[in-house]
């Protein structure tokens, strides 16, 4: 099971990288444990400067864009 | 160049409509049709070009430029970049903690979180096609400037002291942050090209609405409210016109593509330009939202002066244009 992390202040983008994130794991049949990270300190800590934000077991993977299903399954793999 | 568009409300209205020509509901579709059509189709061209450029640009290379520079380089360096940068308000905040983790000054940051919203990509396009380049050079310039001189201001008055416990701690702790891991990815023209589609699709399907609603708005205007009816009315250039104009901008929270239609009927109606502009400013520049954000990293004397910088920048500058026009 992966732990995903989507940061971010919780406005449209964050949704929809959620979405998509989740998108991305059922295709691929990946079980993950989703969680959103508002707070600015933990995002501070990743050194993200622009959100949302995915993070995939404690490695940052990508900020500042809203990547498609697509895109994200190969984070997973 | 742009006739085209007149052309196609004249026929939508007149044509397949059928309206006649001198009623007020006429006119103010046939604005409608002419306004919406020549924005859209100019929003999606110019977005994919300044996409194609903008295509490997980010936050991160923005602040591994500006760290360690001078200040007097910091506040042009980043108020040039808060106009390229894309900008989202929720991002306030991260960017501003990762400009201060890098012991970037707080002023320089300042700078480039006042241009950014102000000088968005979609407001210049739409300011040029729709008012006039000199309109767009002007409206370029002033954001530059209050982006510059805020910067020195807020410096000037010690900003770096009037940060909230959590920006204040991350200062000068950017040494192995994650986001330097991330693998560049460097961009031949067709991921540019997928790049800048993607913008311009994901920009208009954000601001289609607002450009409509503006529009809407423009166009009753243009057909309901007689000319000079502003000048009667609103105080014509009147000194109280200027700071009203930016006090009512504020909380008008508004996209930039939804204001100008507005602003170009306001205008057309007899508006002065200063005050035009001034409330364009305040309304595109200073936005709740983004306030609210920065009140997790600002101390709330920091975010009165913010305000206040605000609201005297933008009079005084449309105090000048009011006097120059």
């Amino acid at each position: 099971m992966k732990k995903v992390e989507i940061l971010g202040g919780g406005c449209a983008s964050c949704d929809m990288l959620q979405k998509e994130t989740e998108l991305a794991a059922l295709n691929l049949g990946i079980e993950i444990e989703l969680e959103k990270v508002k707070d600015f300190e933990k995002i501070a800590d990743y050194g993200v400067m622009v959100t949302p934000a995915l993070v995939i077991d404690g490695d940052l993977k990508c900020s500042g864009k809203v990547l498609k299903a697509k895109e994200i399954e190969q984070y997973f793999i | 160049m742009f006739e085209i568009f007149g052309k196609l409300a004249n026929w939508v209205t007149y044509g397949l409509f059928t309206m006649s020509d001198q009623t007020k509901l006429a006119d103010a579709v046939h604005f409608f049709i002419e306004d919406i059509s020549k924005i859209f189709v100019l929003l999606v061209v110019m977005i994919y070009f300044i996409s194609l450029l903008r295509a490997s640009m980010n936050t991160t290379k923005v602040r591994d430029a500006l760290k360690g520079r001078s200040r007097f380089f910091g506040y042009s360096v980043a108020s040039i970049f808060g106009a390229i940068t894309p900008f989202c308000s929720c991002s306030s905040i991260p960017l501003f903690l990762g400009f201060t983790a890098a012991n970037i000054p707080t002023g320089v940051t300042l700078s480039f979180l006042i241009t950014s919203p102000l000088l968005n990509e979609v407001a210049i396009i739409l300011l040029g096609s729709i008012l006039g380049w000199q309109f767009m050079v002007i409206y370029l310039l002033i954001g530059l400037t209050a982006g510059i001189l805020g910067g020195i201001f807020f410096d000037l008055i010690g900003a770096e002291k009037l940060l909230q416990p959590m920006a204040e701690k991350l200062k000068g702790t950017n040494q192995n942050s994650q986001s330097g891991n991330i693998k560049v990815i460097k961009m031949n023209m067709k991921d540019r090209h997928n790049f800048a589609k993607k913008e311009a699709k994901n920009i208009f399907l954000k601001i289609w609405l607002w450009v409509i609603l503006g529009v809407g708005i423009g166009g009753a205007l243009h057909g309901y409210v007689p000319q000079n009816w502003i000048t009667d009315h609103l105080g014509g250039g009147s000194w109280w016109s200027v700071p009203l104009a930016v006090l009512l901008g504020i909380p008008l929270y508004s996209n930039a593509s939804g204001m100008i239609p507005v602003l170009e009927t306001l205008l057309a109606k007899g508006l002065p330009v200063g005050t035009g502009l001034a409330l364009m400013l305040s309304t595109v520049g200073a936005s709740f939202p983004e306030f609210v954000m920065l009140k997790y990293v600002l101390k709330p004397k920091l975010l009165i002066y913010l305000f206040g910088y605000f609201l005297v920048s933008f009079t005084i500058i449309g105090w000048i244009i009011n006097l120059i026009y």
